[in-house]
């Protein structure tokens, strides 16, 4: 199979898939806490939180990671794409450890390992399945 | 002060069936949103020949896409549906785990991606991973 190397481009990219989800849903999470609780009879709340400032974030970023996640799909493979999203867990929980000073168990950091180290095994490997090109319609009418 | 409505607790077979549904239909969706982009080709291609308007009209114009989209919507219903009746501790690395198997397995079968040892090692890895991060 023939190595298909990414570009610093394609690498960013992939960084962007892993970083905007997490962060989306943070602030998506934290816009929701400070919001008071909402009622499906006021569904007019629903839509004025939408404009409020980490929500709108959030779902900016959101959208961000769905356009970056459709753009890396159309050249790289699902099964070398979806441990890159993983990854945005280990940078949740490293963000939580070293900028929240919260405390991280041992499981999470074994956690944090194995999916480092998985995400490494992909990342070593080719981003596309290499398939034979389509062979043209004037060869097949010779071959016959 | 409001009385919480009492719930029956699912069984063991029934919060197996709930999970299966999430896993299930967002493996569905991640499958048929992947065959949409490599039906369209390079997006960054597609966006230098054409602009963002091109690559934006090309992607929501291929019905592929939009049974992706279909698929991840019931995923989050069926999510929804499962945090309704069961524990967060237990649906969300569950399902979050589950699926990177079996998308693994899909894209072999249906998208005839080449799952080497290391892809498969890598699968099994996060799957844990995630399991242990989230649980």
């Amino acid at each position: 199979m023939a190595q298909h190397s990414l570009t610093l481009r394609q690498y960013l990219l992939l960084g962007l898939v892993a970083v905007c989800a997490p962060l989306g849903d943070t602030c998506l999470s934290r816009g929701m806490t400070q919001m008071p609780a909402i009622s499906l009879s006021h569904p007019g709340a629903l839509v004025a939180a939408v404009f409020t400032p980490w929500i709108a974030s959030g779902i900016a970023l959101l959208i961000g990671f769905f356009a970056s996640y459709l753009t890396a799909l159309s050249w790289a493979d699902l099964t070398f794409v979806l441990p890159a999203t993983a990854f945005g867990n280990v940078i949740v929980a490293l963000l939580s450890r070293f900028w929240l000073h919260e405390s991280i168990s041992l499981e999470r950091w074994a956690g944090i390992v194995l999916i480092t180290l998985g995400v490494g095994f992909v990342a070593q490997g080719p981003s596309l399945t290499e398939r034979p090109a389509p062979q043209p319609e004037a060869e097949k009418v010779e071959a016959r | 002060m409001t009385v919480p409505f009492p719930q029956a607790h699912p069984g063991a077979w029934t919060a197996t069936a709930m999970i299966a549904a999430v896993v299930l239909s967002s493996t569905a969706g991640e499958v048929l949103t992947a065959a949409a982009m490599k039906s369209l080709g390079d997006l960054d291609d597609i966006r230098a020949h054409s602009g963002l308007k091109g690559a934006i009209r090309a992607v929501l114009t291929c019905p592929l896409f939009f049974a992706g989209v279909f698929f991840l919507a019931v995923a989050f219903f069926a999510l929804l549906f499962a945090l309704n009746h069961l524990n967060l501790s237990l649906v969300a690395p569950a399902s979050a785990s589950l699926t990177l198997v079996t998308n693994a397995i899909a894209a072999k079968i249906f998208l005839k991606e080449n799952v080497d040892r290391r892809r498969w090692t890598a699968a099994v890895f996060v799957c844990v991973g995630v399991y242990l991060l989230a649980h």
